[in-house]
């Protein structure tokens, strides 16, 4: 692959909505740049956590988190590879807005030989208006040498 | 009064995100275990296969919530404050996943909650999940 933007962005997009769980949820890729990602969900009744508030449920944002970092840590790699998720710390500072979709954006900011250090940000409206930050470290599993 | 059956039958009943994971729950007593039967759709990694690892955090995180309504009768749902997620081996994509809540402080406002999730094998978990829930209707 000649150029590494258009590996990263190839990659990136078949990540956004490649694994059966991101189809399922609708995952939309929206950006990737060196070292960070960003994807979006959109709102759908049968995602809804809380019927009295029709607010999306927190564990559809959670997979959007957890993708949205696997994609920032993708972005800062030549080759393909898969990661595994070692921990995810989300705080949820508020609920999202009534039928709203999430938008979310990781930064991968360190990766080491086998591991990678992420944080994540999720808002619905306001990219100023967070509704969940997110701190994760990753295996990676790097093709053989 | 409603029991605890009747408490749980409609938290699992109630919440679409539920039925979409295709998440059921076992009632024994008043302790719940959370069950995942497997599906295509749930699946992260597709050349193990294995569980998305978001899944496994939103199906520990709804076995907290469903313990939380079957303990707290006539209490709105909870709002998730924070969770840690620890993913100690694979979620293999085609077995049946289990999770257990442990409800270690439920205060006023706050509960603390300890979530551990296997599949064959009670004593070799996959994840585990620590969990601060607000009780109180106040955001």
């Amino acid at each position: 692959m000649s150029n590494p933007d258009d590996f990263r962005t190839q990659m990136a997009r078949g990540m956004a909505s490649g694994a059966p769980q991101a189809l399922a949820l609708g995952f939309r890729f929206v950006s990737v740049s060196q070292g960070r990602g960003s994807i979006a969900v959109d709102w759908r009744e049968d995602l809804v956590g809380d019927p009295d508030t029709q607010v999306i449920a927190g564990g559809v944002v959670t997979s959007l988190l957890d993708h949205t970092c696997g994609m920032a840590i993708l972005s800062t790699q030549t080759q393909p590879f898969s990661t595994a998720t070692l921990d995810l710390r989300i705080d949820y500072m508020r609920a999202a807005a009534p039928r709203a979709g999430v938008t979310a954006e990781a930064h991968c900011y360190k990766v080491t030989r086998s591991i990678a250090f992420v944080r994540a940000e999720a808002w619905d409206v306001d990219r100023g208006d967070l509704v969940a930050t997110a701190q994760g470290a990753f295996v990676l599993n790097r093709p053989a040498a | 009064m409603t029991s605890p059956a009747e408490r749980l039958e409609t938290f699992l009943q109630r919440v679409p995100y539920i039925r979409f994971l295709g998440m059921q729950a076992e009632l024994a007593g008043d302790e719940m275990t959370g069950v995942l039967p497997a599906s295509d759709h749930l699946i992260g990694n597709t050349f193990i296969p294995a569980l998305h690892g978001g899944v496994i955090g939103a199906f520990m995180e709804m076995t907290a919530l469903a313990q939380l309504s079957v303990a707290e009768p006539a209490r709105r749902m909870p709002k998730t404050i924070d969770v840690t997620i620890e993913y100690l081996r694979p979620g293999f994509g085609g077995r049946t996943s289990y999770a257990r809540a442990d409800l270690r402080k439920v205060g006023r406002r706050i509960a603390n909650v300890h979530v551990e999730a296997w599949q064959d094998d009670r004593d070799k978990p996959f994840a585990a999940l620590r969990g601060h829930f607000l009780l109180s209707s106040e955001s």
